[in-house]
């Protein structure tokens, strides 16, 4: 294996926790990974050195956005239901984590999981989401504030759909 | 130039709790949260929602990757790609009646456009073909009319394939709902009357490499090109089929300039 297939394999790990997070359902999270890879492996050449984990952080943000928008815009009879990680966990219908995911706007929730959970700087973020340092501070504070209100047994904003 | 009283802002805090913070920031921001307790509340209570999302997902890196993550296969498969598309990949799934299908040999995969396509599009092919007076909504002989009607309704250029070569003269078609909307169906038959459809409709499935699956009696091959699927049906000889459905793939292939009907 190349240096470079070296790099991607040793961020799959990391990648799947993301996306594990990112979409709270494995099978969905495994799909965007291997997409994520896929893709990769194909752009060597558009891969100038620097660090790859950011790249892969950024290809698999993209995708995920992408995979948003298509569902959002294609009618569908899947019944409503929360996410089965939510419906499952010890503390299902309560208040947990998962839950509180759920209801953050895709950006803030890709913002606060590429800092807490992967331990991305502020401008490596800013970097993956394609947004001034700024824009990546306030999706944090209002990720953390949504969160916390969720917690705190708030009712939930209107989630918006987009 | 900073000044230590300046009152901390609330992205100063999330620096905080991020260590986003050079050294002397942050022994002001520390001397404010020992004045400040809600604001002291508020950094435990972002400390506390980064280790439950720690908790929560953070072995998911421990976890051994499933096979088709795997770098090296990937990469086979990237090269091979034409091989594999012509190989075919055996689903090893039955395809049952109005029931759909059932797994056997392995767990069933979710319902994927391949599974909800295939499904359908057999679904269409056992009852139109055994159609004597009424196969098609809009016979053959018309096909200019026919691939700008169903392309139309549809929401994409579509293509009758030529299947003469084959010895197959296109019987028809027909509009047909689908597993995501309106779906082109087209019927061709044989020398001996044996006949074959094409199923056409919009996915977001990405993946391009023909997909076999094997019904009782009949067989069909599915794959995407662009934004949408197709699935080639016909009776179960695999080879015939295979022949059949690659002609099909290859002129329809976006690739391929588009030529009038």
């Amino acid at each position: 294996m190349s240096e470079f297939q070296e790099g991607i394999e040793a961020a799959i790990p990391a990648l799947r926790r993301y996306a594990r997070a990112l979409t709270r359902d494995t099978e969905t999270a495994d799909d965007i990974v291997q997409d994520t890879l896929v893709r990769a492996l194909r752009s060597e050449h558009l891969f100038h050195g620097g660090d790859m984990r950011a790249w892969l952080y950024t290809i698999l943000t993209n995708l995920n956005r992408n995979r948003l928008r298509t569902l959002s815009r294609r009618p569908s009879m899947t019944p409503i239901k929360d996410s089965d990680a939510a419906t499952s966990g010890p503390e299902s219908g309560g208040r947990d984590i998962t839950r509180a995911l759920n209801e953050l706007a895709e950006d803030q929730r890709s913002a606060l999981l590429l800092v807490v959970l992967e331990g991305l700087t502020y401008r490596e973020v800013a970097e993956v989401q394609g947004v001034p340092i700024g824009t990546v501070m306030s999706r944090l504070a209002r990720a953390r504030t949504q969160i916390k209100a969720y917690l705190d047994g708030e009712r939930p904003a209107l989630r918006r759909v987009k | 130039m900073i000044d230590r009283d300046q009152i901390v802002s609330e992205d100063e805090l999330n620096a905080y709790v991020d260590g986003e913070l050079p050294a002397d920031r942050r022994n002001a921001v520390e001397a404010w949260l020992a004045t400040h307790l809600d604001d002291a509340a508020k950094v435990a209570a972002w400390r506390k929602q980064a280790e439950l999302i720690r908790a929560r997902y953070g072995a998911a890196a421990d976890e051994k990757p499933p096979q088709r993550l795997d770098v090296r296969r990937l990469t086979r498969r990237r090269y091979g790609a034409i091989a594999a598309a012509i190989a075919a990949t055996v689903a090893a799934f039955v395809v049952g009646g109005a029931a759909g299908w059932t797994a056997r040999g392995f767990e069933a995969p979710p319902p994927s456009d391949l599974a909800r396509f295939t499904t359908d599009a057999l679904d269409a092919y056992r009852l139109y073909v055994v159609e004597v007076r009424h196969p098609v909504e809009v016979s053959g002989d018309q096909r200019p009319h026919l691939v700008e009607w169903l392309s139309k309704r549809v929401g994409s250029p579509l293509r009758a394939p030529e299947l003469d070569k084959m010895g197959l003269k296109l019987v028809g078609g027909r509009l047909l709902p689908g597993p995501t909307g309106a779906t082109a169906f087209f019927m061709y038959e044989g020398p001996s009357g044996e006949r074959f459809t094409l199923y056409c409709g919009h996915t977001t499935d990405q993946a391009s490499a023909l997909r076999y699956t094997v019904g009782e009696q009949n067989a069909a091959y599915y794959w995407v090109d662009g934004n949408l699927a197709y699935v080639l049906s016909g009776p179960a000889e695999r080879d015939k089929l295979h022949a059949i459905a690659q002609a099909a793939y290859d002129q329809i292939d976006r690739r391929a300039p588009l030529q009038g009907g």
